[in-house]
Parts: C-alpha cells; sequence; structure tokens
C-alpha cells in the first residue's frame, strides 16, 4: 500500500515536472532529487566562496582606485551569489554548518576553475572575462530549473554576472592595447585559464556520471558538451577582438555545422585536479578552515550574546 | 594652497582605512559580515576618491598619483587609519572609535562653506550613520559575548585607544580653514565623542581605557612603520609598470 503511495507520489511529481511546473521546498520529491540538489546547490554556493580567493588576493593590489573599487564590489558579489546558494540548499533542510563541514573534510567538492593560481593582474581580467562567461553559460539555463528557490537564485545571481564578465573583459581590452608588456601579460592569462575555462562544464557527455537522470528532473537542460560549445562560440571571437591568441592549434570555424571546431581537452588534468593534485587545491581549502577556525570565537560571541538578550527580554 | 592639502588628509584617511577593511575580503566570521566589511570598504574607498577628484581640481594631481605615486612620508593620514587589523575586535575597536568620529565631523562639515566638501559630507556623513551603528553593534556583542571576546575587545580598545587624540587636533595649516568656515573645528567635537564612546564603552560591559598614553604625527608625514608595507603592495604594479593604463 505504502509502496503504491510512493508510485503515485512519483509519476504525480515528475507529471509536473514535464508540465514545467516549478517545485517548491513543501512539496513533495523524491530523496534522491532532493539529494542531488542538495549536492549541486551547495557545491554551487561553495564554488562561488572558494573562488573568492584567487580574485581576493588581487584587491590589495589592484593597479587604480577605479579598478580596485570595481574588484572589491565584484568579489564581495561571489560572497553574496554564496549566501543566496547556501541559503536556497537550507530550503531543502542542509544546514550551512553542515555544507561547511562537507567542503573541510572533502566530500563536497567545488569548481576545479579556483584551483589555478591568479597569478598577475591579467588574470584578473583572465577570470573575468572566461570564468564568469563560462558561468553564465552554465547559470542561464538554471533560471529555468524545476527548484524554485535554485531557478530564483540564479536569476538574482546571473543579473550580477554581466558586470562580471564585462569588468573582465574590459581589463583585457586594456592590457592587449597597452605596452608589449601589458600586451604579453594578458596572453600570458589567456594561456593559463583557456583550457582549465573549457573544462568547467565538465566531462564529456559520454562520460558524464550525473547527467541523464538531471536532465529528466529538469535540473539540467543541456549537456556538458552543448554548454561547452555555446561558450567556446562566444569566446573566440572575443579573443580575435583582443588580438590574442587562443592557445588551441587546431581550433577553426567550421562552416557545416557553424561551430567552431576545437582540440583534445586533457582530462587527465582535470581528474588529477578534480582528486586534489591541482595547483592550489590544498592552499585554498587551508585558507577556508584557517579562517572559519580564526572566526569561531566572534561566532559564539553572537550566539552567547543573544541568549543572554534573549533572557533578558523573556524576563 | 591649505585647502587643497585639508582635502588630501581627509583623502588619504579614507583611502587608507578602506584598503585595511578591504583586506577583511573573504576573511571575516561569517559571510554576511563578509558583505558588510566589504560595503564599508566600498564607501570609505568611494569617498578617497570623491575627495581626490576635489583635490585635482584645487590643482592637485589625479585620484592614481595620490594613491600609487606617492611614499609614505607624502601621505597625511591620520595613524588610526593606517594601523593594521587582522584581529576581527581591534578591526571594530578603532572603527568604532572612527565611525563615532565621522559622524559628528561629516555631520559638521556639511556645513563648510566650500560647497564641494559640503556635498561630499552630506554623502559621508549618511554612511558614517550606518556606520555607527554596524560598530556599536559589534562593540556591544564582543564586549558583552563570552569571557573571551569580553578580554579580546578591552584589549583591542587599550591597543587603539593611544591613538585617538590625534582625530582632534588641528593642523596648523588648518586654523585659518576653521576661522573661515570651510572645517570644522576638530578640538570641539572631542567631549560629544567621549560621551558617546563612553556610553557604548560601558553598554557593552567594557571599560574606557585610562588613556595615558598618545601617538601622533600623520598630518606631517611621521607615520608607523605599518603604512610603509601597505603601500609597498598597494603601489607595486604602477609602480613596476610606469606611465601606463589599466
Ligand atoms: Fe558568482
Ligand atoms: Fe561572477
Amino acid at each position: 500500500m505504502a509502496e503504491i503511495q510512493v508510485d503515485v507520489q512519483a509519476r504525480r511529481f515528475q507529471e509536473r515536472i514535464d508540465a514545467e511546473v516549478r517545485i517548491e521546498p513543501k512539496d513533495w520529491m523524491p530523496d534522491a532529487y532532493r539529494k542531488t540538489l542538495i549536492r549541486q546547490i551547495s557545491q554551487h554556493a561553495h564554488s562561488e566562496i572558494i573562488g573568492m580567493q584567487p580574485e581576493g588576493g588581487w584587491i590589495t593590489r589592484a593597479p587604480s582606485l577605479r579598478r580596485k573599487l570595481i574588484l572589491l564590489s565584484k568579489v564581495q558579489d561571489e560572497g553574496g551569489h554564496g549566501l543566496y546558494l547556501y541559503s536556497a540548499a537550507e530550503t531543502l533542510g542542509a544546514s550551512r554548518a553542515s555544507m561547511i563541514d562537507a567542503l573541510h573534510s572533502g566530500r563536497a567538492k567545488y569548481s576545479s576553475i579556483f584551483n589555478y593560481p591568479a597569478l598577475t593582474w591579467a588574470d584578473i581580467g583572465a577570470i573575468g572575462w572566461l570564468v564568469d562567461s563560462a558561468a553564465i553559460v552554465n547559470q542561464v539555463p538554471l533560471q529555468r530549473c524545476s527548484f524554485g528557490p535554485y531557478a530564483r537564485a540564479m536569476v538574482r545571481i546571473c543579473k550580477e554576472e554581466s558586470f562580471h564578465q564585462r569588468q573582465g573583459y574590459e581589463i583585457m581590452y586594456t592590457l592587449a592595447t597597452g605596452s608589449a608588456d601589458q600586451k604579453a601579460m594578458a596572453q600570458d592569462a589567456l594561456n593559463r585559464w583557456w583550457w582549465p575555462s573549457l573544462m568547467m562544464f565538465g566531462p564529456s557527455d559520454a562520460d558524464s556520471a550525473h547527467s541523464s537522470q538531471s536532465m529528466a528532473w529538469k535540473i539540467k537542460r543541456f549537456s556538458n558538451d552543448e554548454l561547452r560549445q555555446k561558450f567556446i562560440d562566444q569566446a573566440v571571437p572575443q579573443a580575435d577582438i583582443l588580438g590574442l591568441e587562443v592557445p588551441d592549434t587546431e581550433l577553426a570555424w567550421d562552416e557545416q555545422t557553424q561551430h567552431y571546431r576545437y582540440g583534445a581537452i586533457d582530462w587527465d588534468e582535470f581528474n588529477r585536479v578534480v582528486r586534489g593534485d591541482g595547483p592550489c587545491n590544498r592552499q585554498r581549502l587551508a585558507e577556508h578552515k584557517r579562517v572559519h577556525e580564526a572566526g569561531a570565537w566572534v561566532r559564539e560571541a553572537v550566539v552567547a550574546y543573544d541568549r543572554k538578550h534573549q533572557d533578558q527580554s523573556d524576563v | 594652497m591649505s585647502l587643497l592639502s585639508a582635502v588630501v588628509g581627509l583623502a588619504d584617511d579614507a583611502l587608507v582605512l578602506g584598503h585595511r577593511l578591504s583586506e577583511w575580503c573573504g576573511k571575516a566570521p561569517f559571510l554576511e559580515e563578509d558583505l558588510a566589511m566589504a560595503n564599508t570598504a566600498l564607501d570609505l574607498l568611494g569617498r578617497a576618491r570623491l575627495l581626490y577628484g576635489h583635490a585635482e581640481k584645487l590643482g592637485g594631481s589625479n585620484e592614481d598619483e595620490y594613491a600609487f605615486l606617492r611614499d609614505a612620508p607624502d601621505f597625511t593620514n591620520l595613524l588610526i587609519y593606517e594601523l593594521p587589523a587582522s584581529d576581527f575586535a581591534t578591526a571594530y575597536a578603532r572603527q568604532l572609535l572612527i565611525d563615532v568620529f565621522d559622524e559628528l565631523y561629516f555631520d559638521a562639515l556639511q556645513g563648510s562653506q566650500d560647497d564641494t566638501l559640503a556635498g561630499i559630507a552630506a554623502k559621508s556623513y549618511k554612511e558614517a550613520v550606518y556606520h555607527v551603528r554596524h560598530s556599536s553593534a559589534w562593540l556591544l556583542r564582543l564586549g558583552d559575548g563570552t569571557d573571551e571576546s569580553h578580554a579580546r575587545m578591552q584589549q583591542a580598545l587599550e591597543d587603539v585607544w593611544g591613538y585617538h587624540l590625534e582625530l582632534f587636533e588641528n593642523p596648523s595649516a588648518d586654523v585659518s580653514l576653521v576661522a573661515n568656515g570651510a572645517l570644522p573645528d576638530r578640538a570641539v567635537l572631542k567631549a560629544a565623542w567621549s560621551e558617546r564612546v563612553r556610553e557604548l564603552v560601558e553598554r557593552a560591559t567594557l571599560t574606557v581605557p585610562a588613556g595615558n598614553w598618545s601617538v601622533a604625527g600623520g598630518r606631517t608625514g611621521v607615520h608607523t612603520e605599518h603604512l610603509g608595507f601597505l603601500l609597498a603592495e598597494m603601489q607595486h604594479l604602477p609602480r613596476t609598470y610606469p606611465g601606463v593604463n589599466w
């Protein structure tokens, strides 16, 4: 009897999804749907937060006051994105403390791109241009994700991402049209960030572990390879305008498909970085833990203060 | 000439403190506070840009020349703004003393005979009211939180206390500007500041430091050792690649 009940609920759930009806936190949902979303949304949140590190390191070194202000508000936005996303995951019953714990223990991942170092000012341009572009390509379809709170968080986030992309491209443009040193700095940054940006879309469709179920649930609407192609088709003409060279000798426009063909992605490198052997994996996680532990006494003080003053208002 | 140097001094104050707060980005005890510290940093950096812009119109250099191409002795910010604060209690002890001062100072500066300065003051005053609300909430929560937070906040107040007197000194160059109504008299603000700070500190179950020491020198370019390190980090790109656009 109970099983039949679940079957009926599961069928109704899928019918609502197929009819493009948004699922809200109080609605019935299969456990696996809930788990998939908690995993995806919390990892997305962690990516926003860990992503503050490579760019955050350049706020105190930004080369003009205007750039300093723009970068600070950009990195602040990423923190805000993390906050919206943690809140969206909380509606599914995951606490922020448990999500941070999963990050620290290595159970939860974050986007591998942030395990690469930001070595020069041009990297701030390349990150904004390429990494935020890739984020936009990934996130635009998520605005129509079947889970309401995630979809709504994405609407707010996407508005801000286009400003991030523009500030990054503007930095690249300024460098690429500047002195020889600046242009070399811009080319070097493109060389280092191009392939990791392509990897942001995840493994090829044939090797992707979570794709087909997520498609059926309308958490995902396009395959990894489709999104990657979209990104490449946008980014290559932008690189041309900059007068910079995309570091892929096989890159060519294909008249027949109306898309760019591109060279083989080094999936060994991708897997190595995901497993924890990228240039900055240890540094990023250690820094997050250090900051979290350094703030523990402050968070305890907030709890103690609220408790005392709660008691007083009870009297 | 002296209005120009007074405006640059105020701009340096805002830049150096905004820079210090920006060092906290990604490092606050929790996410909401991270965003709040960045907001205050953005207010201060924005204020610095307005003030440098005014300085340029008064015949000075442009904002990036002021920020990136002067050495420490040419900066005229007061010392309290440049102190390092990688400890949260120190950051908010300093912030509270400055925010309370800013609220009084920019309120008074709104009446400046210099219209541009009065306009910048009006914006800064609104921000300062909000900043005081935030930093005094931290004073209360840390002072009246746990034993540890109480001890840390008391120590932080002791550590920054000797730098507050400089806020109330009128540089000799400013005396005529005060007389003709371009700038408020800093000395006059001290009584209201002391009263407000005493009231907040006591409400936070903390003790006002005894105050038997003081350090000054910022307006004449005699800084702490810390400013040089701040500038080395902040200025390294424009110094390494001179004369280019960013
Ligand atoms: Fe973001
Ligand atoms: Fe972004």
